[in-house]
Order: C-alpha cells, then structure tokens, then sequence
C-alpha cells in the first residue's frame, strides 16, 4: 500500500500546474487546508495553554512531593508519577510477549479461510474499538473485586494489557507481514523448521516494527483515566513497592486535580498533565527514532 | 524403515516428501503456545460479554426493561431511584451530533489533502502531527474543554442564553478535535487504495485535481470513509473523561447544547468511582447502562469492519 502514496502526489502535480489554477480550485484547495489546519491549530494551542497554565507549578515540588487535596500550594505527583511508571512497566510485561504472539500466530501459522481464525482477527479489530471504560468495567467485575485483588499495581496493569493488546496484536503484524516471503523460502529451503524459520529470521527482521508499534501502544494506556477510575483507583500519598500495593496514576491525579474547584489546583492539574505529556512525548521519540533507524529496505 | 517412510510420505499427500522423518514435538508446543495467545484476545470478549450479561439479568429482574429503556428519569441513587436511561442516551447523542459535525467534515477535508494534494515531504511531518493529536490523553482534553473552551464559549455565544460551566456544547467540540485524526488517517487509507490508474483516467479525460478528488477519489473510497466515519462515531459515544470533566454529572433531557447533560459513560464513571457496594441495585446499574453502551459500539465496530473489508476487496 506504500508504493501507489510515493507516486500519487508526485505524478499529479506536473499534470495541475500546466495553465494555472481556477478560482474554484483554489478556493478549494485553501478549504482543505483550513480543515488540517483546525486539527494543528488546536494541538498547538492546547499544548501551549497547558504549558502556560501550569508553568508556575512546574517545579521541584511537582516531583518531590506527594499529592495533597489541601495545600495546593507545595502539593506534588510523587506517588502518581512513580505509579504511572509502575503501571507501564506491568502493563507493557504482560501485554508485548502476549500480543506478539498471537501476531506470528495469526500471520506465520493461522489459515485465514479457516473460521476459527476468522472469528479470532474480526475479534480482535473489534476489540481495538471497544470503548476503554467497557475494560474498566470488566477489570471491576473479574478482576478487581471477582478476583478480590483490589485497586492494586496488578489489577491496573493487567486491564490495561487487555486494553492494549489488540493494538499491539495489530502493529506486530504488520511488522511481521513487511518482512519478505523470499526469506522465509529460503530458510526454509535450507532445511530450518517453521519455528527455527521465525524466530531466526523473520524474528529479528521485524524487531523494529514490534517494538515502534508496542511503544505507541503503550502511549495510549498510560493516557487512560477511564478504566483506573472504575478500578477505584484514587488518592494515593504513597508510592507503590510492590504488584500488591495501591498506587494512583498522572490520569487520575489529573482528573481529580480538574474537578477540585480552587484554581491553585487546576494550575497543579495543568502541570501535572505537562509532565504527563512530556513522557509521552519520550515515548513516541523513541518510537520514531527506531522506525527511522532501523528501517529496513528489502 | 524406509517402507514405513513411504506409507507416511503416502499419507500425507502432495508435500509429503518435504516433512521430516519424526514427529517434532516442539513445533507443535510452540504453536500450541502462540494459538493459546491469539485466544487471548477472544477470551477478553467473552468475558467482556460475561461480566456485562449476567448482572444486566439481574438488574432488569428487579427494574422492568421497558422502565429502564423508555424511562425518562434517572436517578439510580436517590431514596425512591428512578431508572430511566433516556436522559443518558440523549445526552449521549446530543454530543455526540457535535463531536460529528466537527469530526466528520475536517477529518475528511484532512484526508483528501492529505491523500491528493499535500507533497510527500509535507504529508510526512504533517500525519505524524495529527497522530499526536490522537495520542494526547482524553483527560488533558477534558481540562482544556473545562478550562480553556468554556471560558471563550462564555465569551463569545451571544444573548442571554449563556452556557453553563459544565455543557454539551464544549465537550462536543474538543471530541470533534480529538477524532479528527481517527476519521482522517482511516479515509487517507481508504484513498490511497484507489488504483492510480482511475485517477489518471479522469485527467486524461480533462478534468482537474478538484474533480478527480471529489468525483473520482472520493466516490471510490466511500466504503471506507464510511467506515471511518462510523468508527469516530463510534469513539464520540465511548469516549468518557472529555464528558466526565465537561459536560456534567446530571442527566438533563434537553438539545440545548448550552446546558450540561450527562452521557451513559460519565455516568458509568461517576457511578464506578464512589465506593457502590457490590450487588446492590446501584452496582448493577453500571451494567446495564455499560451493556447498552456495547451494544451500541459493538454494532457500529462491526458494520465499521465490514466496511474496510469491502474496499480491501475491491483494490487489493
């Protein structure tokens, strides 16, 4: 699908410039652009307003400090940070092998006509859109009180792997799909298995991909308030030792900083979501500084 | 020994010659394995489906259905509770309609520049851009609605009939925004399958860049764009902290934009953060509200799929 959106642009704008543009499809054209440009505008306003807003927060106090519902003034994230990194380490831990799996299953060894696999993949791009408060609710009937493990490291974090899984399912396929059927004759012919085939060479070809994908997947549970909060995740002034312990998250610091009414805690809000938006930020640098490092051409 | 070979060699038909001599026990163990994690993602479903179903029985075994779906009043938590989901589901609706009438159009405006007019250098820098839009956490966006939004719609809406702290009309518009990317990235796609050679036909045959996107491009793609327009409809009516934050936690029936209402996902949130004992007609409220609320994103995930499926077969 790469190869027609290299030329597309490319070959059409020789064939539009010859005789000048018509008011209309100027006219047009600027429409288009005014349409992105609504999207960008807002991001760079948003980012900028929450930069501004919590500027006179975003201080030592924010990371050494523990949250606090009265003092706004030296009130810090702490626990919420220290959590957020506990969350994603777990989520990530049960998600990545568990969601990379069944992507060399469904694409190295699944027959697609058969129907089991068809209810799988249908299933699976379903899942993806499933709203994430529907996992909220499911980690809060199975997990979190079914289970009786309470609002712990690890009922948050494996809600959120099943969160997530169908993301990072769907990008370490097409991982996996990118890498040639030339390589996988040629093992084979060699005289490798199936299995010694994937993991020697289709594996390590599709390292890359997997992870850019599994990163940006990550990016998106670390977002989400909407699930812990059903969890009954809440205000925390400790930071977790352990998959047992409570903990709280930046999502849900934030959320409950937004709905206290005092403006000194909106301020802490914004600059909690500063630093939540600056890890985010990390994480799809590093995503992308694979993906442009490690590219391969066939 | 070598008789017996044949005899399995026979057995397996065609291929058989290429398969080994004995029976690799770890093949099999690891595909075993990788199956057992594809399951993961059925099991997640069913279970979804499980925790959903049985106590939505056991609500609607103490709350009649019709109460519950054609009820127009909706408080779970009172003394004397009224179940009617009415009020949720417009609300629901309601922004839902606003997140639309932004998303719908700027994200397919996006999606044609993008696929037809924007140089590759530039559609480089600016895709990644709108996908960072999609990444910023939905917290953050009910903040900025709350914050930054209401504050200007205050400003700005003109008479008496000023918007209220929490309303519709703000936590609509940041939802548009923020499907903006999901609605345009899947129509982007649904373009470039369009083969070159339909595009190449309509300026052969004199028309201009306008015509061909619109006329051409545009048509070609319709399943598809339609399936991205009914995924962001589908992300506007589960989208939960944007309305927690924004629009307000009191079910109000109403299609005044200006005024707060509460969605079937704020109320599920509400609901799930206070300490409900489990069991009581209170708990299972979150059920049944959160059943219909799959249901609904269910039905339009499926129609979405079947959509891309349609024009993947038609182009590739």
């Amino acid at each position: 699908m790469s190869t027609p959106t290299l030329t597309r642009a490319g070959e059409r704008s020789s064939l539009t410039k010859t005789g000048g543009e018509p008011l209309r499809e100027k006219l047009f054209r600027w429409i288009l652009i005014g349409c992105l440009s609504v999207g960008v505008v807002t991001l760079v306003v948003l980012l900028t307003y929450t930069i501004i807003r919590g500027w006179p927060r975003l201080d030592a106090d924010l990371v050494m400090n523990m949250p606090s519902q009265v003092l706004p003034a030296t009130a810090g994230a702490q626990s919420a940070i220290t959590g957020t990194l506990w969350l994603m380490f777990f989520t990530a831990l049960w998600t990545i092998p568990t969601g990379i799996a069944a992507a060399i299953y469904l694409e190295e060894y699944a027959d697609p006509t058969h129907r089991i696999n068809r209810i799988i993949e249908v299933n699976i791009l379903n899942l993806a859109a499933v709203p994430s408060i529907i996992f909220g609710i499911l980690g809060l009937a199975f997990i979190s009180r079914g289970l009786g493990l309470g609002p712990t490291v690890l009922t948050g974090s494996l809600t959120l792997a099943l969160l997530v899984l169908p993301t990072v399912v769907i990008a370490s396929r097409e991982a996996i799909r990118a890498v040639p059927r030339s390589i996988r004759m040629g093992s084979l012919a060699l005289g490798a298995t199936q299995w010694q085939t994937i993991w020697r060479q289709v594996l390590p070809s599709a390292v890359p991909g997997m992870a850019t994908g599994s990163i940006l997947a990550l990016s998106r549970a670390i977002g989400e308030a909407a699930p812990l909060i059903m969890l009954g995740i809440g205000f925390v002034r400790f930071n977790p030792d352990g998959l047992q312990s409570s903990f709280t998250a930046l999502p849900i610091q934030i959320f409950q900083w937004t709905t206290e009414s005092r403006t000194e805690f909106k301020q802490l809000a914004a600059a909690a979501s500063v630093v939540l938006l600056v890890i985010l930020l990390a994480m799809n640098s590093i995503a992308i500084y694979i993906r442009n490092k490690t590219q391969k051409r066939w | 020994m070598t008789l017996q070979v044949d005899k399995r060699a026979a057995a397996a038909g065609t291929h058989g010659f290429l398969r080994q001599q004995r029976p690799r026990y770890g093949e099999v163990a690891v595909k075993g394995v990788l199956f057992a994690a594809a399951s993961v993602a059925v099991a997640t479903t069913v279970a979804i489906v499980v925790a959903l179903v049985i106590p939505t029985i056991e609500f609607f075994s103490e709350v009649p259905i019709t109460d519950f779906l054609f009820g127009t009043t909706w408080t779970p938590l009172f003394k004397d509770p009224q179940f009617g989901v009415v009020p949720l589901v417009v609300g629901t609706l309601v922004i839902t309609a606003i997140a639309c009438i932004v998303a719908l159009p700027l994200g397919l405006g996006s999606a044609i520049y993008l696929s037809e007019y924007a140089p590759e250098r530039l559609r480089q820098t600016l895709k990644p851009t709108l996908e960072v839009l999609a990444g910023i956490p939905t917290v953050v966006y009910g903040f900025f609605a709350l914050t930054f939004m209401t504050p200007i719609l205050k400003s700005v809406v003109p008479g008496d009939s000023l918007p209220t702290t929490f309303n519709a009309l703000s936590a609509g518009l940041i939802m548009g925004v923020m499907i903006i990317p999901t609605v345009a990235s899947l129509s982007e796609d649904a373009m470039a399958a369009v083969p070159n050679s339909l595009r190449q036909g309509a300026f052969a045959l004199g028309s201009n860049q306008r015509q061909v996107s619109t006329r051409v491009v545009v048509p070609a793609a319709l399943s598809g764009i339609a399936a991205a327009f009914i995924l962001g409809i589908s992300r506007a009516i589960g989208e939960t902290m944007i309305v927690t934050v924004a629009a307000g936690l009191q079910p109000n029936i109403t299609l005044n934009p200006l005024e707060f209402m509460e969605t079937m996902t704020a109320f599920i949130a509400s609901a799930g953060s206070g300490d409900v004992p489990t069991g009581s007609v209170e708990y299972k409220t979150i059920f049944a509200v959160g059943s219909l609320l799959f249901v609904f994103t269910f039905l339009l995930n499926m129609l979405s799929i079947r959509l891309v499926r349609r024009y993947r077969e038609v182009y590739e």
